[in-house]
C-alpha cells in the first residue's frame, strides 16, 4: 500500500522485533497463535497442522513461499482484505482474536473482527496479539481455494471444520472468502448441519445454503454467478475433506 | 560435416551430452539433466553443440550491467506523470509546485517539447505519437509531464505536486464500436480526420477463395479474439541519457532491441547529427518485442539531459510498463474454413478487426500494416485463401506488434489452428488425422502459399509423427475415452505451425525506410583471436555464445577465441536489431558470410605461405591444406600472424584478414513445429491443469541445441500464460484492468509442466548455414495447442469455442454455454 | 535515520530516509546491483535476498527493518573466489537467459538446498512459485537446482571428484 502511495503514514513503527508475539503453542485446551507468526512458520508447524489441517491447507495457498517468509498472520488479518484466506480459515475454526490496548486485553470472535473491507475492530492504539482456537475431539478441517494461478487472491475459497460425534455432526464451522459472505462465514449452513447426519447429501445441501447467503460481485476474477457456484462447490468439497479427516480417514 | 546444408540425423556435431535433446527422432529423456559440456570445447566435428554460454559468467555473479544499474556522476532521475483518464481534453497543467520542490531540477511538459518540435514523434507505422500530451490525453497512462529530480523518490513525490485540469471525454473502448458513426474521434490531432479508421489491408485472391467456398461440401465459421496481452519482460524499459555539453556527443544507454534504428530515428526526430549520437544497449532483461519502439520516456530523458546539462536516468515501474508500452495482439478474428466431406481442406478466409490503441505504434516492416498475418494459410495445402484486416484506433495504449509474435504470425497461427480443430469437430474426425491429411508434403517445397509467401523447406508429416510418438497419441486417446466414462475430462490439443522469420529482403522489407539487412565485421588479431561485431544484440538469446560458434565453425577456432561485440552503435555495423527471430537468419548469416570472407582471404595468404596456388588448397579440419599433401597445412591462427608480418602477399589481401559484410536475406526462413498439449479440466471449478506438453521444433541447423531448447521452453511458458491467465482488459471507462502483476498474471514454475521436446532438422536451402531461427516459435505455436486441448476436454459439454484466457471462470461459463468476452471487463 | 546493516559479511552504516526500500538501499546506496526489481506489487521476485538466513522480497522490506540484521545478496554467493554449486548448476544446465531473475532464483535455491538437500522437481517448482522468469520456461532452472543438489550429495559422500567429472 505504501509503495503504491495509497497509504502515506507520517510515522511507522516497526514491530518486527516483538518476538514475544511470534509463537504457536497449546495452552489451556487452545491452540494459540501469536499475531507476529510468519505465514511460513504456521505452514511448517506440526502442532498447528496436527490439530487443524485447515491452517496448513490455507497457508499453502496464501501468496507464495517468499512472501510467506515475511508476511504475518496478524498482518494479513488486520489488512482485512475481503479476499483474505486466513479470515475465512479462522472463521471456519470459530477462532477468537485477542486484542491488547492501553486499557487492557479484550477477546473478539473471528466472526466479529471485521467491520468492512480493510476495516477491523482493532482501534487506534490497539494491537492484535493472538488468535485462539479451542481444541476438541472429533475434529476435522480443510480449506479449498480456486484461483487463476498459484499465489493469486482467491476467486472463491471455503474452509470447513466439522466436529463429529459418531456419525452425527456435533458442530460445523464454515468460512468463505472473496464471495461476499458476511463476516466470512456461513452460519445458516452451519446451523443446518448441526445435529444432522454426516452424509454426502447433507454436505451438498450445506453448500447450497452457504451459497444462498453470499453476495459476490463480478470482477476480473469472475462473474457473480460463477462465484456463487464456487461458494457452493467449494463449501461442499471442504466439508467432504473435513469429514474424512474427522473420521481419521485419507482425504 | 557441420556447416553444410545437409544435416544428418542424429547429431549436430561437437561433444554432445545425450541428455541435451536430440536432433534425432527418438524421444528425449525428460528427467535427465540438460547441462552442456563443461567448457567451450571444439572437437573435429565442429563448433556447433551445447556449448556453455559465455555471458553466464557475469550473470551468475550478479555482475550484469542493466540500464538501471548505471550510475553516472551527477546523474538525475526522471519520472513521468501519466493520465488517469482514457480520453480527456487538457485544460491546464500547473507545474509550479513541482518546480519549487527543493530536489527538483526541471519539469518538462508538452509545451516545453513543442518549442523544440518534439512534442510529437513518428511511430514505426507512419503515424505520430504524443511524447508529452498537449491537447488531449488519449489513453489511460499516457505521458503528460516529466519531472527531473536529484533522486528517484523525490521525482515521484514531485509528480503529486503537478496539477492537471482535465475535461473528460467519452472513450472508445470496444474495438467493435470504434467505427460506429457516433464514435468519438480520437485522432483529431490529424487534420481532416473524422473517424477512428486506420487502414484496410487484404491478402490473397478473394474471387478464387469465394469460388472455392461456394463449391465446398463443408464450411465452418468461428469467431475468436486473440486478446490484448503484454510481453512484460522482467526488466522494465528505461534509459540513461547523457549529452556531453562540450563535445556535443549524446550517449544513451537504453533498453532497446534496435540500437542503430533508434540512433537514426533520434537523429531524424531530434535534429541531432547522427555521428554525435551513441546508443548503447547494455545487458537487457528480456525484450520480447517490448523494447523495439522508442518510448516518450527515452526522449524526455534526452531532452532532460539537454536542459539540465547532466545525465538523466528514466526507468519506468511495472504499472507504467503494462499500461503504456507496446502491447501485443488484440485481434478480433472471424475465420472460415472450407473442406470436402472427406476432410480435404480447400480454403481459408479471415476477416480481422485490429485494435491498435490510440496511436498506431505497431512495429513491423513498412509495407505490412498487418505484419505477416498473411501466413494464416498455415501449414496446409490450400487451393485458395483470402483475408482482410481493418485497423482501428481506440483509447488504449499503442503497440500491437510485440511479444514474440513474429509480426502477427501468433495471430495467424492461432486462427488457422483453431479453424482446423473446428473443422475436425464438424467432421467428427480426429484432429491429428485431419492435419496429417492436409499438411504440405516435403516434395512441395519450396512452396508458395496462396498469399504469396514462399516457404523454404520442411518435412511436416515427419514432425507431426514424431510429436505423436513422443506423446503416445493413440494411448492418450484411449485414456481420454476411459476417463470420459468415469466423468473425468482430459483434453488433447494439437497445433502445427509455420512461421516466416528473418525479416528481410531489403527491397521488400524496411522499418521506417531502413532496409532490413544486417552488417557484420570480423577482425582476426595477429595471434589468431577474433572479434566479431554484429548489429543485432542479445536480450538473453545467447548471441555472445552462438555467434562465436558460427565463426568458430567457419574458421576452425574455438568459440573461446572469439569475442562477440554487440549493442553499441559506436562499435558495431548498422543493422535493424533483434526481434522477429531475425538474429540467426540475418545476422547469423552475416556472421557466417563474413567469416567465409576471412577464410578466403586466409586462403590467399596461406597460398603465399605454402607457395602454392590458392586453388591448390582445400579447407580441411580448420586449416588450409595442400591438396594431396596434408602435412602442408596452415591454421587460421598461423595465417593471421603471417598476414600481419612482412610476408609478401599476393593480389587480394593487403595486410590482414579482417572483413566486413552486409547480409541482405533473399527470403524469410520458415521454422515450423508440431505441438501436442494434454490438459485435465475440473468442470466443477473450471480449473485447467496442463499435464503434458510435447513440442517438436524444426529450426533448420541447430547451432547450440541447449540454447535452442531454452528458447523453446520459454516460448511454451508464454503459451501457458496467454492461454490460461494473461489479458489486458478494459472497463467501459477505459480503465486498464491489467496494470500490475496482481492483475496481469504470468505463469510460474507451478503452472508449467516439464516440457518434452523433440526436433527435426530440415535446413533452410538459402541460409548460409541452413539455420532458420527459433526465438518465437514456441510462443507462436503453443497457445492454440492449449486452447484446442481444453476445448477437446470440454467437447462432451458441447463447447465449441471459448476465448483466451481460459481462466476458471471462463471455462465454467463456457460449460454453461456462455463463455466470457475476455477483452472487456467482466460484469 | 542511521542504519547499520551487515551485507554479505561487511558492515555498512548509512543515513537513509525511513521510507527507503531495502532493494533500493542495496542497489543505489551500496552499489550492489545484482539484486533487481521488476514490479510494484511483490509478485515477481526479482528482488529476493536473504534477511537473516531467510529469503524475502526486498521490495517489501524497508531498509530500516534491516538495521542490525544480516543481508545476503547474489554477490555473497561466491565464497573466496569459488562459485557456489548453485551458480555452477545454473551455468551447467542453462538455467538463465537474460539473467534478470537469476539472482533471486539462485538465492531461493540455495536456501532450499540448505534445508531440503534432495528436493523433487515438484518441490523445486513450489519453492520458486513466487518468482517469475520470462525467458527459460522454468525447466532448466529446475534442472540447475537438481544438478547442484546432486553435486552436493556427491560431495557429502566424499565423491566430489566424481561429481565434477560427471557427464551432464
Amino acid at each position: 500500500m505504501m509503495k503504491l502511495r495509497l497509504a502515506q503514514p507520517e510515522t511507522l513503527i516497526d514491530i518486527n522485533g516483538l518476538s514475544e508475539l511470534s509463537f504457536i503453542r497449546v495452552t489451556d485446551g487452545e491452540l494459540r497463535i501469536g499475531a507476529l507468526t510468519r505465514h511460513a512458520q504456521l505452514l511448517e508447524s506440526p502442532l498447528a497442522g496436527a490439530h487443524f489441517a485447515i491452517l496448513h491447507d490455507a497457508e499453502q495457498v496464501i501468496a507464495d513461499p517468499i512472501v510467506r517468509n515475511w508476511g504475518t498472520v496478524g498482518g494479513s488479518l488486520c489488512q482485512a482484505d475481503p479476499s483474505e484466506d486466513l479470515s475465512a480459515a479462522f472463521a471456519a475454526l470459530k477462532a477468537v482474536m485477542v486484542i491488547r490496548g492501553p486499557s487492557g486485553t479484550r477477546l473478539v470472535s473471528a466472526r466479529e473482527f471485521h467491520t468492512g473491507p480493510y476495516e477491523t475492530v482493532v482501534a487506534p492504539g490497539e494491537l492484535l496479539t493472538e488468535i485462539r482456537i479451542a481444541i476438541s475431539a472429533g475434529c476435522g478441517s480443510a480449506y479449498v481455494k480456486v484461483g487463476r494461478r498459484v499465489g493469486d487472491w482467491p476467486i472463491g475459497a471455503a474452509g470447513a471444520t466439522l466436529w463429529l460425534d459418531g456419525d452425527t455432526i456435533g458442530a460445523a464451522g464454515i468460512g468463505l472468502t472473496a464471495v461476499g459472505a458476511e463476516h466470512f462465514s456461513a452460519p445458516q449452513a452451519e446451523e443446518f448441519l448441526r445435529g444432522g447426519p454426516a452424509t454426502e447429501a447433507s454436505l451438498a445441501r450445506a453448500g447450497e445454503i452457504a451459497a444462498e447467503h453470499c453476495r459476490p460481485t463480478s470482477d476480473q476474477r469472475g462473474p457473480a454467478d460463477y462465484k456463487q457456484h464456487l461458494a457452493k462447490e467449494l463449501t461442499t468439497r471442504a466439508l467432504r475433506i473435513a469429514m474424512l479427516r474427522a473420521r481419521r480417514q485419507e482425504a | 560435416m557441420t556447416g553444410r546444408a545437409e544435416q544428418a540425423r542424429g547429431g549436430t556435431g561437437a561433444k554432445t551430452s545425450g541428455a541435451t535433446g536430440g536432433t534425432n527422432d527418438r524421444p528425449r529423456q525428460t528427467s535427465g539433466m540438460a547441462g552442456g559440456t563443461s567448457g567451450a570445447t571444439v572437437d573435429s566435428s565442429g563448433a556447433y553443440g551445447p556449448v556453455q554460454r559465455k555471458e553466464d559468467a557475469r550473470f551468475i555473479r550478479g555482475k550484469g550491467l542493466f540500464v538501471d544499474d548505471i550510475q553516472l556522476p551527477g546523474m538525475l532521475h526522471g519520472a513521468i506523470l501519466r493520465s488517469p483518464l482514457a480520453h480527456a481534453r487538457i485544460l491546464s497543467i500547473d507545474t509550479a509546485a513541482a518546480q519549487a520542490h527543493p530536489r527538483v531540477e526541471a519539469v518538462i511538459t508538452g509545451q516545453t517539447l513543442a518549442a523544440r518540435n518534439l512534442s510529437w514523434m513518428p511511430t514505426l507505422s507512419q503515424d505520430v505519437q504524443a511524447v508529452l500530451a498537449t491537447d488531449k490525453v488519449r489513453f489511460q497512462g499516457q505521458e503528460v509531464a516529466f519531472v527531473i529530480a536529484q533522486d528517484r523518490y523525490s521525482a515521484r513525490d514531485a509528480l503529486e505536486l503537478i496539477n492537471v485540469d482535465y475535461e473528460p471525454l467519452p472513450a472508445v473502448i470496444d474495438a467493435r464500436h470504434a467505427l460506429d458513426p457516433d464514435a468519438p474521434v480520437i485522432r483529431d490531432d490529424v487534420a481532416g480526420r473524422s473517424d477512428n479508421h486506420i487502414f484496410d489491408w487484404t491478402a490473397g485472391d478473394r474471387a478464387a477463395t469465394d469460388k472455392v467456398f461456394a463449391a465446398a461440401d463443408v464450411v465452418v465459421a468461428s469467431d475468436m479474439i486473440y486478446p490484448r496481452s503484454h510481453p512484460a519482460p522482467l526488466e522494465t524499459c528505461g534509459a540513461v541519457a547523457d549529452l556531453d555539453q562540450i563535445t556535443g556527443k549524446l550517449t544513451v544507454w537504453s533498453t532497446t532491441q534496435a540500437p542503430h534504428a533508434h540512433r537514426t530515428l533520434y537523429a531524424l526526430v531530434a535534429g541531432l547529427p547522427e555521428h554525435k549520437i551513441r546508443i548503447i544497449s547494455p545487458d537487457i532483461g528480456g525484450g520480447f518485442g517490448n523494447k523495439v519502439p522508442i518510448y516518450p520516456g527515452y526522449i524526455c530523458a534526452i531532452v532532460g539531459s539537454m536542459v539540465t546539462g547532466k545525465p538523466v536516468k528514466w526507468v519506468e515501474d511495472r504499472s507504467e510498463n503494462l499500461m503504456s508500452t507496446s502491447f501485443a495482439r488484440d485481434y478480433h478474428m472471424h475465420g472460415e474454413i472450407a473442406a470436402t466431406r472427406a476432410g480435404r481442406i480447400l480454403g481459408i478466409r479471415a476477416r480481422v478487426l485490429a485494435d491498435h490503441g490510440a496511436f498506431n505504434g505497431a512495429a513491423q516492416p513498412t509495407k505490412f500494416p498487418a505484419g505477416f498475418f498473411g501466413i494464416f494459410t498455415g501449414s496446409y495445402d490450400l487451393q485458395a485463401a483470402h483475408c482482410e484486416v481493418t485497423g482501428v484506433y481506440t483509447n488504449k495504449a499503442p503497440g500491437g506488434v510485440a511479444y514474440s509474435c513474429s509480426f502477427r504470425i501468433t495471430e495467424a497461427v492461432y486462427l488457422v489452428e483453431r479453424m482446423v480443430d473446428a473443422l475436425a469437430r464438424e467432421l467428427d474426425m480426429d484432429a491429428a488425422e485431419l492435419r496429417m491429411k492436409n499438411l504440405l508434403r516435403p516434395e512441395q517445397f519450396p512452396y508458395t502459399c496462396p498469399t504469396g509467401w514462399q516457404y523454404d523447406s520442411g518435412d511436416y508429416p515427419r514432425a507431426l509423427r514424431l510429436a505423436m510418438d513422443i506423446a503416445d497419441y493413440p494411448g492418450l486417446r484411449r485414456e481420454q475415452a476411459e476417463r470420459r466414462q468415469r466423468g473425468e475430462y482430459m483434453g488433447i490439443g494439437i497445433s502445427f505451425f509455420t512461421e516466416g522469420v528473418g525479416a528481410g529482403p531489403r527491397n521488400q522489407m524496411d522499418i521506417l525506410g531502413l532496409g532490413m539487412a544486417d552488417g557484420a565485421d570480423l577482425r582476426v588479431h595477429p595471434t589468431g583471436k577474433a572479434v566479431l561485431s554484429i548489429s543485432c544484440q542479445t536480450q538473453g538469446q545467447g548471441h555472445e555464445t552462438t555467434f562465436a560458434q558460427i565463426v568458430a565453425q567457419e574458421l576452425g577456432l574455438s568459440p573461446d577465441d572469439i569475442d562477440v561485440v554487440h549493442g553499441d552503435t559506436d562499435r558495431t555495423p548498422f543493422g535493424l536489431g533483434t526481434y522477429g527471430s531475425r538474429s540467426t537468419p540475418v545476422s547469423g548469416a552475416a556472421a557466417a558470410v563474413v567469416a567465409r570472407k576471412v577464410r578466403e582471404r586466409a586462403r590467399i595468404v596461406a597460398s603465399a605461405m605454402l607457395e602454392v596456388a590458392p586453388d591448390d588448397l582445400d579447407w580441411v579440419d580448420g586449416s588450409w591444406q595442400v591438396r594431396g599433401d596434408p602435412e602442408q597445412a596452415r591454421s587460421i591462427a598461423e595465417i593471421a600472424m603471417a598476414a600481419h608480418s612482412s610476408l609478401e602477399l599476393p593480389e587480394g589481401v593487403d595486410g590482414h584478414l579482417d572483413a566486413e559484410t552486409v547480409y541482405n536475406p533473399p527470403n524469410l526462413t520458415y521454422p515450423f513445429g508440431a505441438y501436442i498439449c494434454v490438459t485435465d479440466v475440473d468442470p466443477g471449478t473450471g480449473e485447467v491443469r496442463i499435464r503434458r506438453f510435447i513440442a517438436v521444433d524444426d529450426c533448420g541447423v541447430r547451432i547450440n541445441p541447449m540454447i535452442v531448447e531454452g528458447q523453446v521452453h520459454g516460448g511454451l511458458a508464454d503459451g501457458v500464460g496467454m492461454a490460461l491467465m494473461q489479458v489486458i482488459a478494459f472497463d467501459s471507462d477505459g480503465n486498464c484492468l491489467g496494470g500490475s502483476f496482481m492483475d496481469y498474471l504470468l505463469p510460474t514454475a507451478v503452472e508449467c509442466p516439464s516440457w518434452e521436446l523433440g526436433a527435426t532438422v530440415t535446413p533452410s536451402p538459402h541460409h548460409p548455414i541452413g539455420a532458420k531461427g527459433i526465438g518465437e516459435s514456441a510462443t507462436v505455436g503453443s497457445p492454440a495447442a492449449i486452447v484446442n486441448s481444453v476445448l477437446d476436454a470440454l467437447a462432451p459439454f458441447g463447447v465449441r469455442h471459448a476465448d483466451m484466457p481460459l481462466t476458471p471462470a471462463n471455462v465454467w461459463c463456457a460449460i454453461q454455454g456462455r463463455p466470457l468476452r475476455t477483452d472487456l471487463a467482466i460484469t | 535515520m542511521q542504519i547499520a546493516v551487515n551485507v554479505n559479511g561487511t558492515e555498512y552504516s548509512r543515513e537513509v530516509e525511513p521510507r527507503l526500500l531495502l532493494i533500493h538501499f542495496l542497489r543505489d546506496d551500496l552499489g550492489l546491483t545484482g539484486s533487481h526489481w521488476g514490479c510494484d506489487t511483490s509478485n515477481c521476485g526479482a528482488c529476493v535476498v536473504w534477511l537473516d538466513d531467510t529469503p524475502v522480497k526486498s521490495c517489501t522490506v524497508l531498509a530500516a527493518m534491516a538495521d542490525g540484521h544480516r543481508v545476503r545478496t547474489v554477490e555473497g554467493l561466491e565464497q573466496n573466489g569459488e562459485l557456489d554449486p548453485i551458480q555452477v548448476g545454473f551455468r551447467q544446465c542453462h538455467g538463465l537467459q537474460c539473467g534478470f531473475c537469476t539472482p533471486g532464483m539462485m538465492l531461493t535455491a540455495r536456501w532450499l538446498l540448505d534445508h531440503y538437500p534432495d528436493p523433487s522437481p515438484t518441490q523445486i517448482r513450489e519453492a520458486l512459485s513466487g518468482q517469475i522468469c520470462r525467458c527459460t520456461g522454468y525447466e532448466n532452472i529446475v534442472r540447475s537446482v537438481r544438478w547442484a543438489a546432486e553435486y552436493e550429495a556427491a560431495g557429502r559422500l566424499g565423491d566430489s571428484e566424481a561429481a565434477l567429472d560427471r557427464p551432464t
